[in-house]
Formats: structure tokens, C-alpha cells, sequence
């Protein structure tokens, strides 16, 4: 992490070379070389505050220069037309071709004066925490993959610029209608965070739409006979049918994606509480995680784990067990719409994913069979501290025209948060089914956000819904363990806290 | 000669302690420094004196970790260094005497090379091969043979209770090939005349093994344990790609570096990850220290 090439030099520790007599150790025993490493370890260890802290090294050194331009019809938010731009995607399910061939060229074409650097990488804070360091940050970042940088610690340090106004200005395809206005609801909200001041603003674009749900084989389902379930009932007598033709009902994988089954409890907990379980559990609120709807919800899936489960999952990987649906060895699988894309290459011909909500648990559920968790995928953000904000505010708003959604939805086969850029695009079965799914809820379209704001709870949530569903804990111990993880992080006060 | 030495020595040394102050000793001392502040990987560190300390101390995953690599530190030289020193023995010595040299069971020649093929591999390849050994549905290597024949697989990885022997055991297969060259040097350098003077005193092979081969081995024996011990401090790679849940399930097989990974790269922890490696510092040196002090014993000369 120390990446600083830079100035090393000034950072040799004299007493590390003076300390331990070296030249005496070349004609010792093993046991006095490892003795005289072992002190000049400890030796180097009182210098340590003389060091100059590198990988920590520049704070707030004033903000830099930043461009503006004249504010026009066509320009809303006041962009320097020849300001440089600097983009940096990460490169994993949906690749780089989207920025390359669709947005950059857009943002080129309306300002052809602008230089913009593209950056592709599989590590985003990797590359970017240097940068962020140096105080010389790109302006345009999408932050996803497994090392995204912590969205927290940005707010925290005031590395995000407010997109306020980018939601306020007018969008690119109708002039009388704001950006704000031409995406799902909710999204704008999903992007807020709390400010260490304690205001609450935009600071993250989430752009691709993802639609969370059960999934299963049409053609398995065609073939057999068997129609979709939306109730309780329906849902296990269907599992002991499934049974007995010897498939495994239901399944997720334990090894590395607990956090799709989680997402099930909860969802059903807040179709069976309504949405302000979730909201609760969000806000850290006293014994959310105990509410008698997510109690009640982790009791049923926990029974599902033990009569229609396969322990072995515990131990396979997500791609192992999506595997065994493909190959038909397995029902009903848990994941987001992304399963389809992913699953590409191993699905046979004619499998047909389709997406079924969460069957209710009771009649009495607040909300109706058909709601659904969906919300914003893949993170962007634009640079305070960069030279061109305001390029990077534009560079979004032109990912947010109908062209440039359109484009990405051809390009990588998913739908974005704006609707109007893929009305009337032929979507593989899937995604088609979770975009059908997403119409037929109409307002009863909820999210939650616990799993990117505080990461230990997430953590914690996996390994006892692990427990849960493979046997070893009772709902009541799963929902302690948890309580217990979120209280920690509550009384915790080196952890940012967000609301919603 | 005399008046050179000095810079002589000075010439020779300069460049790797340059390097190993650049590129160890610095990043060691920051480690320490980031310990003492809440930096959470981007911004100014704050300085918050021994805040880090405190909640180590009541962080259970970090004392499961410690307890884990107490057992494996037990655990992992002593199975190890058995298996070496049996297959040492047998390859050079236990074959008998020909022609007044000590050779090793037939194809032996072939077992050394075999002994050492998974020394030869990357550590995440081994991790990634012993994901298939231990699968634990009917395309695992055991659990489909076991399957086949109708018995019940077993979860390697999944049981809480064999998960942590099950890493154990891949660290001692990896481990076993490089400790049999390394007493296979050790023993060569034994001279025939002890043995043969043993034998014609009418010494049995064990007894050869325990009265001269084991005494004679002693130094090297304690360079292994101090290997082997470092090594169990380690245990990251193995860990983070075989085991389920990254160190689970819940927390059954986690170590020190696990948690430094999850606290820094997961949570953002930066600071309080260091503190970690702090503690882990102090570990590894204490046991190594230990270990000097515990089997100092004088060698025998000969």
C-alpha cells in the first residue's frame, strides 16, 4: 500500500544498519543470525515516528484549481469546454467497452475540445488510493469489483462532490424535465450519504438496475408442469414435488455467497412487515434485526435449508451451484439479474431463467406477493478534489441520456436506472422476466442498504445465515448474533454512520 | 588484508541493508505508526493512542485467530517434522549398509523427487487443487470415491470441527517434501564410521535412528521447528482460498492474517489492521525467541 516511490530514499532507518554488529554475524551459528534479525526488528521499532508517513502522507494541501466554463442551454452545469477529463471503469462483469464505445464518446461529441484519459483496472483502490493521496484524484471513478474503495471513508474525508446539481439540471433529451426525474425512484436517495457535518447529500450515481429474486428454469418448470408459487403453501408442496423427482428444491452457495440468501430472509421479512423492517435494520435501530418479521421469515427459510437443502453447498462456490441449476440438479437458485449474463456460457439451449418473487409467507402481509427488492447497481462518482468536477457531473449526465443508456443496455445486455433507454429493447428471458417483475410491482419496490454502509455487518450477517440455513443455529440465535454486531457498530464511533 | 576489512564489509553490505530498510524495516515501522491512529485507508490518519490495543483485546475473532495458530503451531512442526524425519531416515539411512555406505529403501532416488513435487507448486495452486480433494459434493476427489462406495461424505471444509485439521493437513503435505531434503542434507553430513561403529555394537535401526541420527540432526531439527513455527503464524493463502466463508465456517478456521486482510481490505480498517500485525509481530518474535532459548543445548561436535 506504501506506493511512493518518490522519496524512499530519505527514509532509510539509520539504526537499523548501526544497531546489531552485522559483520560479526556472518561467521555465527543460524541461531545468533536469527537472534540479531529478531533485535534489529525490535531496534527499527523506536524510529518509527521519525518516519515520514508515506502511504499517509498528503492531507488537505489547499484544493486544487478547478475548472469552469459558461453555464449554457447545452452546458447546464458550467463545464470548461477543452477541460481534460480522466476516466477510470472497472473492468469486471459489464468490461470497458460500454465507456469506451458509448459515454466517452457522447461527452466527446458534445465537447470536442476535451481530452479525456481512460483508465480500465480489475483493482479500483489499487490504483486510486495513491492518487487519492497525492491529492490528485481522477475526476470520473466508477467504484465496484471486490477492492472498491470504501464509500464511507470517501464521504468522510469530503473526496465526493455533491450531485446535486448534476440531479437538478436539466437532462440531455428534454430540456423541461430534470435528471432526476428521468430515472426509477429511489435511486437518488440510494446515492445519499450523511456528511460528517450531518447533511445528507448526493454523492453516488448507481446506474445499472438490478432486479433481486428467485430464480428458476422455464423449461423445467414447462416440462413438469409446474406453475410458479406465490404463496407459502404452494411453495413447499411444489419443493416436495421437486424432491421426489430427485432435484434438489432449493440452494444457495455457503463457500462465498451467504449474502444471496440473507437478501431472501429479509426480502421476505419485508413483505411480511413492509418495508420499514429494513429501514430499521439500516438505521441500526434497537433490536431491528429481532422484529418479529424477520424473526418469523428466518424460522421458514431455516426450515426450507434443512428439509429441501443440500449441505454440500456449504461448501461450493456460487459458480458451482449455479452450475448444478443449469445442469438441472438443482430448483430454485437466489440471486440478482446478473445471474444470466454471468451464466452465459454454461447455460444449455432452451434453459430460459426466469425470475418469481418471494412467495408470501401469510395472507396477512403488508406487502403484495408481487414486490420485490430492486435497486441501482455498479457505483460512480465524481472527484471534489479533481481538476474538472464539473466535466465528471457532465460525463454522468450524458451516461444518463437516452443514448447513453441505450448504449450500455446493447452493449453489455443489462437495463439502467432510466427506463426510456430500454422501452422497447428485445432483453434475453431473464432480465426480460425481472423487467416484467419490476413493472408488475409498481410502487411495491423496496431496498436495503446495511450490506454497503457498514461491510462488518454484512460479514457477520453471512456467516449466520451459513449457520441459519445449514442447521447449527436457531432463528432466535441467528437474529442475537447479528443484533449483537449491529449494536457494536452503533456505540462504534470510528464507523461513519448513515441514515435513510 | 587486515586494514580493508572494514571497507570491505562496508561495500558488500550497503546494498541489501538499503533494500531490506526500504523495503521491510520502513513499511514495518509505519505498520507500527498506522497501529496508533484510525486510518481507514484514504485522508489523514488520526492519532488515537491505544484504542486499536483496547479493542483487540475484546475482538473474538482476533482471539479465535491467536488460538488457531496456537494449535497449528503445535500441531503442524511436530506432524511435519516426523513424517520428514521418517522419510529422511528411510531414504538415506534406513536401506542398511553397502559396501560401507549407508543407502536409503530401493527407489529411493524416485521418493525424493516425489517428496518435493509439492514444494515446486505455488501455494494458491495447492489451495486450489486441495479445493477439488476436499469437494465436498460426488466430483470431490474423496467425497466421490466415497460416494461411489455409499458411504456418507465427509465435509472437510464444512464441519466446523475438521475444518481447521483439514488446512492443517495440506500445510504438512505441502511441507513434509522440503524438511526430508533438508534432513537428507543433514544426515549426509553424518560420518558412516558413527553407524557402522553403532552397528557392529549390535544397534537396531531404531536404536540407530534415536541414539545417532537424532542427536547428531539436533541443529537442523531446530531450524525446521523454527521455520515450521514462522510458517504457523502465516497460514493466509491456504486459508483464504480453501476454506468457506473466508476463515469459516463461523470463524472455524481464521487466522491472524485472515483478519488482517478482512479488517483492511474488507472493512477499510487500515489502522486498526496494523495493530493486528503489531500483535502478530510481537507473536513471531516472542516464539521465535522462545524456541532459540528453549532448545539452546549443546551441539555435539564431531
Amino acid at each position: 500500500m506504501s506506493a511512493t516511490p518518490d522519496h524512499t530514499s530519505d527514509r532509510v532507518d539509520p539504526s537499523a544498519t548501526n544497531g546489531p554488529d552485522l559483520p560479526a554475524a556472518l561467521g555465527s551459528s543460524r541461531r545468533t543470525v536469527l537472534r540479531r534479525a529478531a533485535a534489529a526488528g525490535l531496534l527499527a521499532t523506536p524510529a518509527a515516528g521519525l518516519l515520514s508517513a508515506c502511504a499517509t502522507g498528503g492531507d488537505d494541501e489547499g484544493t486544487t484549481e478547478q475548472e469552469t466554463g459558461e453555464k449554457s442551454a447545452t452546458n447546464p452545469l458550467g463545464v470548461k469546454e477543452d477541460a481534460a477529463l480522466e476516466v477510470i471503469i472497472f473492468n469486471g462483469g459489464y468490461g470497458e467497452k460500454y465507456a469506451t464505445d458509448v459515454h466517452e464518446k457522447l461527452y466527446q461529441t458534445a465537447f470536442p475540445k476535451a481530452q479525456i484519459k481512460h483508465q480500465a483496472t480489475q483493482a479500483v483502490s489499487t490504483v486510486l488510493q495513491p492518487r487519492f493521496t497525492a491529492g490528485d484524484p481522477p475526476e470520473f471513478v466508477n467504484n465496484s469489483g471486490e477492492k472498491f474503495l470504501d464509500f464511507g471513508a470517501l464521504v468522510n474525508d469530503n473526496q465526493l462532490q455533491d450531485l446535486t446539481e448534476l440531479w437538478d439540471a436539466p437532462s440531455v433529451d428534454d430540456p423541461n424535465k430534470k435528471v432526476r426525474d428521468t430515472v426509477i425512484p429511489g435511486v437518488v436517495e440510494q446515492g445519499m450519504f450523511t456528511t460528517k457535518d450531518g447533511g445528507r447529500k448526493p454523492f453516488v450515481l448507481y446506474y445499472v438496475s438490478t432486479v433481486y429474486g428467485i430464480w428458476y428454469s422455464g423449461k423445467l418448470f414447462k416440462d413438469n408442469g409446474w406453475t410458479v408459487p406465490t404463496t407459502w403453501a404452494d411453495f413447499t408442496a411444489l419443493c416436495d414435488k421437486i424432491k421426489a423427482k430427485g432435484i434438489t428444491p432449493y440452494g444457495y452457495a455457503g463457500a462465498n455467497a451467504a449474502y444471496y440468501q440473507w437478501n431472501v430472509i429479509l426480502t421476505q421479512a419485508a413483505k411480511l412487515g413492509g418495508p420499514d423492517v429494513l429501514k430499521a435494520i439500516d438505521n441500526l435501530e434497537p433490536n431491528a434485526w429481532k422484529a418479529d418479521a424477520v424473526l418469523q421469515s428466518a424460522k421458514a427459510w431455516a426450515e426450507i435449508g434443512a428439509k429441501y437443502g443440500d449441505k454440500s453447498f456449504e461448501g461450493l462456490r456460487h459458480t458451482d451451484v449455479q452450475l448444478r441449476q443449469n445442469q438441472y440438479k438443482l430448483a430454485f437458485y437466489p440471486s440478482g439479474d446478473w445471474l444470466e449474463n454471468e451464466q452465459k456460457k454454461d447455460t444449455p439451449a432452451g434453459f430460459e431463467y426466469q425470475l418469481m418473487a418471494v412467495p408470501s409467507l401469510t395472507a396477512g402481509d403488508k406487502l403484495p406477493a408481487g414486490a420485490i427488492r430492486a435497486a441501482g447497481g455498479e457505483g460512480y462518482f465524481v472527484s471534489a478534489k479533481s481538476k474538472n468536477p464539473r466535466g465528471g457531473m457532465e460525463y454522468m449526465r450524458q451516461m444518463l441520456s437516452k443514448a447513453g443508456t441505450r448504449g450500455f443496455t446493447e452493449t453489455v445486455g443489462a437495463a439502467t436506472v432510466v427506463p426510456a433507454g430500454s422501452e422497447g429493447y428485445a432483453f434475453p428471458p431473464g432480465v426480460a422476466s425481472s423487467q416484467a417483475a419490476l413493472k408488475a410491482a409498481g410502487a411495491n419496490v423496496f431496498n436495503m442498504m446495511f450490506d454497503n454502509w457498514y461491510k462488518e455487518l454484512d460479514t457477520e450477517a453471512r456467516t449466520a445465515t451459513n449457520e441459519l440455513m445449514f442447521g447449527r443455529a436457531s432463528a432466535e440465535q441467528w437474529a442475537d448474533r447479528i443484533q449483537k454486531r449491529a449494536d457494536a457498530i452503533k456505540s462504534d464511533s470510528s464507523v461513519a454512520k448513515f441514515t435513510r | 588484508m587486515r586494514q580493508g576489512k572494514y571497507p570491505f564489509v562496508i561495500g558488500f553490505l550497503f546494498l541489501p541493508v538499503t533494500l531490506y530498510s526500504i523495503f521491510v524495516i520502513a513499511p514495518y515501522a509505519q505498520a507500527f505508526q498506522l497501529a496508533f491512529t484510525n486510518w481507514r485507508g484514504i485522508g489523514a490518519p488520526e492519532f488515537i493512542g491505544f484504542e486499536n490495543f483496547q479493542r483487540l483485546f475484546n475482538d473474538t475473532a482476533f482471539w479465535k485467530a491467536v488460538q488457531h495458530h496456537g494449535i497449528i503451531l503445535l500441531a503442524l512442526p511436530l506432524i511435519t517434522i516426523v513424517i520428514a524425519l521418517f522419510f529422511a531416515f528411510m531414504l538415506n539411512v534406513g536401506g542398511g549398509s553397502k559396501g560401507g555406505q549407508r543407502v536409503g529403501v530401493r527407489g529411493s532416488a524416485f521418493y525424493r523427487v516425489v517428496f518435493f513435487f509439492p514444494q515446486v507448486l505455488a501455494v494458491a495452486i495447492i489451495a486450489v487443487l486441495f479445493q477439488m480433494v476436499y469437494r465436498p459434493d460426488e466430483s470431490g476427489l474423496i467425497n466421490g470415491v466415497l460416494t461411489k462406495i455409499g458411504l456418507d461424505p465427509i465435509y472437510f471444509m464444512i464441519n466446523p470441527s475438521l475444518a481447521l485439521w483439514s488446512i492443517i493437513g495440506v500445510l504438512v503435505w505441502q511441507g513434509v517434501g522440503f524438511y526430508v531434503v533438508l534432513f537428507s542434507a543433514g544426515m549426509a553430513s553424518i560420518p558412516t564410521e558413527i553407524y557402522e561403529a553403532a552397528e557392529i555394537d549390535g544397534a537396531t535401526r531404531v536404536t540407530l535412528f534415536f541414539r545417532v541420527t537424532l542427536p547428531l540432526l539436533w541443529d537442523t531439527l531446530q531450524v525446521a521447528w523454527v521455520y515450521l513455527g514462522i510458517a504457523a503464524f502465516d497460514c493466509f493463502a491456504i486459508v483464504a482460498v480453501l476454506s468457506i466463508d473466508s476463515g469459516g465456517p463461523d470463524g472455524a478456521t481464521t487466522v491472524l492474517a485472515m483478519e488482517i486482510y478482512r479488517n483492511a481490505f474488507t472493512y477499510g480498517r487500515a489502522g486498526y489492521a496494523s495493530a493486528m500485525g503489531v500483535a502478530l509481530f510481537f507473536l513471531t518474535i516472542t516464539f521465535a525467541a522462545l524456541t532459540l532459548r528453549v532448545s539452546k543445548r549443546e551441539s555435539i561436535e564431531y
